[in-house]
């Protein structure tokens, strides 16, 4: 996932918004297509984010693509807050791929909020200060004298209001003022509240419209018979069964791949079980079984070289003189992201240019992708971006884009191409699969001196070289290796963080456990050497890091006994530029089986936006940690997938939710990330707990297999 | 064919092997009930017949002829909420929300044979619904905080 970083200047804004608003008007009716509506008024855009109608009615738009983590609630909140008006009379809608009033649309690395939070709040000032001055300028006085009130500007002194829709007409024409300033903190009305989604009553009534429920005049549906293994081409295949599936119109092969077309979604997935195809293994046809062995005995060897970061010699710590040394090998298998709403996506290719329509997180680069692919130039391409069943990073990549795309090409209609779940859990883009050792040394003091990394997987780096505790150790080496394989992977909600973590904070807790020191305290030991004595770089902040790590302990009464069968385990990483830490609690039933409790959780991500969608997405960012940690694993036989549906890849359900207390640390430090940062610590918390518990340690995924749990 | 759904009789003329999840998002244009898994195990698609929460992606069209059908667009009366989508509105209860659909069902289904269902009750009857996005202790509570 993109982790890279934009630092928004003031310049950036302007720009945008001058091109958007630039004091031009560029208001149009929306009804001058058709009848004049009784009481309509017409609708002026005073930037890219914001449309103000001459009736008052007030739409902000939301950029970004909305996958579930709630920014078509919370970017228009920003908006909503400078500008000035009621939360609740405000409509928001989606927009569509426009990289000319927008940067950025991009659901992905967390970064929505991050990247928005000071163009956006400008956005909605800027909108605010020319209603101001178009006020100012009708009642003849200054415009420092006004001052506006949830959607009118107000002049105290001669106590005159005007509503915003009063106001827009003029404040359209008006130049873009480059220095409207944005409230302080301390007065937000909106931002920090807890606001429920802004489409919940379309969604609670059946009403929204997905990806999936696409259907356009004269368009068909497809389904795609695509290899059944990783690394086959297809050789052949015989269409005269899938022909007689009543409703299946067309048959056409697509590069190594079979579409089916049709009038129906069933239909025409049961004329995709019906072509009979034959297909060619390639050259490596690997199993589970094959990846763990070759893994295993790559992390046994030493390095090759160029390691990711080397801080002293973690070499000569070992040897010294009444050193510890500790060693552990941990593994993490590939995972789905099983977005529940499958891969989809409506493509109409025209002689004229392409129109794109469905869920995706990437629609500037998909765009750019399939321009290349139809041999277009990019403006002949238009995207829009429905709300997504789910997103996880799967909907990153643009795959099944690029298969629609080809698919109308071929078949010269507009498409609606719909993946079955098997077709979405066996396709790829896996969470990659990995295997890591661990090294760490303790002096004799029992100060951490040396830490040691080195992992291999089937992804370009399964490593991050500044993660806990790099800077906080003298001696330091992160090596990574990539294995090549057939099988694609992609981000996995919390890329990289969702297994460093798990295994790092598992090994950090081994080694706690093995010098006799307290988890917690040991931790907060080594945040402190990070900041009395960093070595090389240091990512994080350590007293951001240490805040959350006390605070989980004193939330969950960490060191008090709670009973003889209640057991905790700790974690906490940084990630996405938050900080997370959580205690997991365990309970011993009668059988000896754990049963996971409660979750205690403390989260440093700046300034809350939306109380409630922060809290839904650690909340649900948790128990996605928990489940993916506990339950399932995709493994393959001869680079065939053995699990293709829910009944048997296992996902968390209602009866294994252990019950969460989260708690978000207060300060008034810009937002961080929130998308992904709850889930990371949820796997090495239970795990810790499992080992409290039982003493058994927890080093493969799922955990389930340990037969620990009930 | 004639079918019973949200009060409305169509008469239909699809194969009787159709599902019944495809008759009502393809033909019947009711969208509101999704498709998770095409095999009855993750709850997207489920609708009422006879009050009964039941997985239309693995129901032929036909076996549902004389039964009444209720999917997530027939619980609203004139413009009133039912009180459990009242409460998954209120809780906020969905991200994504592409399961809320099936969860409203299932809920609702419960709900109408146990008016007050304990936690271990509603656990049971959820258990099937699959919330990829995890929001399940917005949901329960939800489902233990609507009205009767
Ligand atoms: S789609 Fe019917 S139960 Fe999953
Ligand atoms: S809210 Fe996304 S699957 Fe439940």
């Amino acid at each position: 996932m993109n982790t890279q970083q934009h630092t928004v200047s003031r310049r950036d804004f302007i720009r945008i918004s001058a091109f958007a608003g630039g004091g031009l008007v560029l208001g149009f009716n929306l009804f001058s297509s058709c009848s004049p509506q009784q009481g309509e008024g017409v609708i002026y855009d005073l930037n890219a984010f914001v449309k103000i109608d001459t009736n008052g009615a007030i739409t902000l738009m939301n950029p970004n693509p909305e996958i579930g983590q709630g920014v078509k609630t919370a970017l228009p909140m920003l908006v909503a807050e400078e500008l000035d008006v009621d939360w609740k009379a405000v409509k928001v809608e989606q927009a569509g791929l426009d990289t000319e009033k927008y940067r950025r649309q991009i659901a992905g690395g967390s970064g929505s909020i991050r990247d928005s939070w000071e163009s956006f709040r400008k956005a909605g000032a800027t909108a605010r200060q020319m209603l101001i001055n178009a006020a100012a300028a009708t009642w003849g006085v200054a415009p420092e004298s006004c001052t506006t009130e949830k959607g009118q500007v107000v002049h105290a002194d001669s106590g005159k209001k005007l509503g915003y829709g009063k106001l827009v007409e003029q404040a359209a024409t008006m130049e873009v003022p480059a220095d409207a300033a944005v409230k302080s903190i301390t007065s937000f009305a909106i931002i920090g509240q807890w606001i429920p989604n802004v489409d919940n009553r379309a969604i609670v009534t059946g009403q929204y419209k997905y990806g999936i429920d696409t259907k356009r005049e004269g368009m068909k549906y497809a389904a795609l018979v695509r290899p059944p293994a990783f690394g086959q081409t297809l050789k052949s295949y015989d269409d005269t069964e899938a022909m007689q599936q009543q409703g299946v119109e067309k048959v056409l092969r697509i590069d190594n791949k079979i579409a089916v077309l049709g009038r129906s979604t069933w239909e025409v997935m049961q004329g995709a079980k019906k072509i009979k195809a034959e297909w060619e293994d390639g050259p490596t046809m690997e199993s589970t079984a094959d990846y763990l062995r070759n893994f295993r005995e790559t992390v046994a060897k030493r390095p090759a070289g160029n390691p990711q970061r080397k801080d002293g010699d973690v070499q000569r710590a070992y040897q010294s003189g009444g050193t510890k040394v500790f060693e552990a090998v941990y593994e993490a298998p590939f995972l789905a992201h099983n977005t529940m709403e499958p891969m989809n996506f409506f493509a109409d290719v025209r002689a004229d240019g392409v129109e794109l329509y469905g869920p995706i997180q990437t629609p500037e680069r998909t765009r750019t992708t399939v321009a290349k692919l139809v041999d277009m130039p990019e403006e002949k391409v238009t995207v829009m971006m429905t709300r997504m069943g789910g997103g996880f990073g799967r909907r990153l990549m643009s795959d099944f884009v690029e298969e629609a795309t080809l698919v109308s090409k071929a078949a010269g209609v507009p498409v609606n191409l719909i993946w079955s779940r098997e077709d979405d859990m066996g396709g790829g883009y896996y969470r990659p699969m990995c295997t890591y050792r661990y090294k760490a040394a303790v002096d004799a003091d029992g100060r951490l001196t040396a830490w040691q990394h080195q992992s291999v997987g089937t992804t370009g780096s399964p490593a991050r070289a500044g993660s806990f505790p790099a800077g906080a150790v003298p001696n330091l080496q992160v090596d990574a290796q990539e294995y090549k394989t057939p099988v694609t992977t992609a981000p996995w909600r919390g890329p990289i963080h969702n297994f460093i973590a798990f295994s790092e904070q598992s090994f950090f807790d081994e080694v706690a456990h093995a010098v006799g020191k307290d988890p917690v305290a040991f931790r907060l030991e080594v945040l402190d050497q990070a900041k009395q004595q960093p070595t090389g770089e240091l990512e994080y902040d350590p007293d951001r890091f240490a805040g959350v790590i006390k605070k989980a302990a004193e939330m969950a009464g960490w060191g008090a006994s709670k009973g003889p069968n209640i057991f905790q385990g700790i974690a906490a990483q940084y990630s996405f530029n938050s900080y997370v830490a959580q205690v997991a609690e365990v309970e011993k039933r009668d059988d000896g089986k754990l049963k996971i409790k409660k979750i205690y959780c403390a989260v440093d991500c700046g300034i809350v936006v939306n109380k409630s969608g922060a809290e839904n997405v650690v909340e649900g960012g948790i128990i996605d940690g928990i489940g993916h940690a506990m339950y399932p694993e995709l493994t393959l036989t001869r680079g065939k997938p053995d699990q293709v549906n829910f009944n048997t890849y296992r996902m968390i359900r209602m009866a294994e939710v252990p019950e969460i207390d989260i708690q978000f640390i207060e300060n008034d430090i810009a937002p961080t990330g929130l998308g992904e940062p709850g889930l990371p610590p949820a796997g090495p918390a239970v795990a810790n707990a499992a080992f409290a518990a039982t003493g058994v340690r927890l080093r493969t995924q799922p955990f389930i297999k340990s037969g620990l749990f009930a | 064919m004639k079918l019973h759904i949200n009060g409305h009789v169509y008469d239909i003329d699809v194969p009787e092997t159709t599902s019944l999840l495809d008759t009502l998002r393809i033909y019947l244009k009711l969208t509101g009930s999704k498709y998770g898994c095409g095999e009855g195990v993750c709850g997207a698609c489920r609708v009422l017949v006879d009050g009964h929460a039941t997985p239309s992606c693995i129901t032929p069209v036909a076996s549902v002829q004389h039964k009444e059908v209720v999917t997530i667009e027939g619980l609203a009366k004139d413009g009133r909420l039912h009180p459990i989508q009242q409460a998954f509105l209120d809780e906020d209860a969905f991200q994504c929300a592409y399961c809320t659909s099936g969860m409203v069902i299932s809920a609702v289904a419960l709900k109408n044979r146990n008016p007050r269902p304990s936690r271990q009750e509603i656990i049971d009857a959820m258990q099937v619904n699959i919330c990829r996005c995890c929001a399940y202790p917005r949901i329960m509570k939800a489902i233990s905080n609507a009205q009767s």
